[in-house]
């Protein structure tokens, strides 16, 4: 068996089996721990297909900060799963009968289809076709034909960004904060009081 | 020799146990997160696969856009989980039915 088909099935095996681990497992912590391997080794699969770019943002943006952000929130949030967790095994039967259903369906499309279309070509050789690095030629193409939607997509995390910040954003009662409103509109006038004082007697509030 | 149908044929394994997953934790919204998130990598393997048999860069592209929206997707899901577990006490989803008039 070539290199390349054991790694393959290596990295699917582990893929798939850390994928099972996320949803089964008791610990939610456990599954995020599960969620950063299946990402790590679903990277592996891209590099077997020559993405390399995408494996390297997979592992950037999931496994850095993704699983990071559930980490925290899994950590952070005083949750009591084992309650959550009731119902699991009278949710299994309907369940696992509905996830036959959809794998026996996709598989036999693909079965159905596994000798035309994409399926009859093969895969690039090597990982750079002419020398050009996979991430060259993405970059040719991502900021031509579709920068409109590079640009579209950095809204979309801005509005994310802005909408998390909105969400979790909390002004605690008694703190002072900084109003420049209120320091712009100051005047001499409301900003200062001339006080008579006699002499001998002092000032008091 | 490894082709097309091996690699569809992971996705849609990892598909169904996203969709599985959804299932069987119906009140834990974490690993649903977590479930939504195997979906997208799922689409995602599809897509790169799929780029690479048919020789067009255009399908990476896209999944790097399901990458963005799915990244976007779990800040603004946890957010929401967040408050919502400030408010409630607790993050059973099966029962949240506070906006019901």
């Amino acid at each position: 068996m070539p290199v390349q088909a054991i790694a393959f099935y290596l990295l699917a095996f582990v893929t798939l089996a850390s994928g099972l681990l996320v949803v089964s497992a008791k610990n939610p912590v456990h599954s995020v721990l599960f969620l950063i391997t299946a990402f790590f080794s679903a990277a592996g699969l891209f590099v077997l297909l020559g993405a390399e770019f995408l494996a390297m943002l997979l592992i950037v943006v999931y496994v850095g900060a993704v699983a990071v952000l559930f980490l925290f929130v899994v950590m952070m949030l005083d949750i009591d799963f084992a309650a959550l967790r009731q119902g699991f095994v009278n949710n299994l039967p309907i369940g696992g009968l509905v996830g036959l259903v959809l794998v026996g369906e996709m598989i036999a499309v693909v079965a159905a289809v596994s000798s035309n279309g994409a399926a009859a070509k093969q895969a690039l050789p090597n990982a750079s076709p002419g020398g050009v690095p996979n991430t060259e030629v993405i970059g040719r193409v991502l900021y031509t034909d579709y920068v409109f939607f590079f640009q579209l997509a950095g809204l979309v995390l801005l509005v994310a960004m802005i909408g998390a910040i909105v969400l979790t954003l909390r002004h605690k009662p008694g703190v002072k904060r900084q109003d420049i409103g209120k320091q712009v509109a100051r005047t001499p006038k409301t900003g200062m009081e001339l006080v008579q004082i006699n002499p001998g007697e002092g000032i008091s509030e | 020799m490894i082709g097309l149908p091996h690699y569809l044929v992971v996705a849609a394994i990892l598909f169904t146990i996203g969709v599985f997953g959804i299932f069987v934790n119906r009140k834990n919204i974490i690993v649903i997160l977590m479930s939504v998130e195997l979906i997208l990598l799922a689409v995602n393997i599809n897509l790169v696969a799929f780029s690479a048999f048919l020789h067009d860069v255009a399908g990476q592209i896209f999944a790097m856009f399901v990458l963005t929206v799915a990244a976007a997707e779990a800040a603004v899901g946890l957010a929401i989980l967040v408050t919502f577990f400030r408010n409630r006490g607790d993050i059973a989803v099966d029962d949240a039915s506070m906006m019901k008039g």
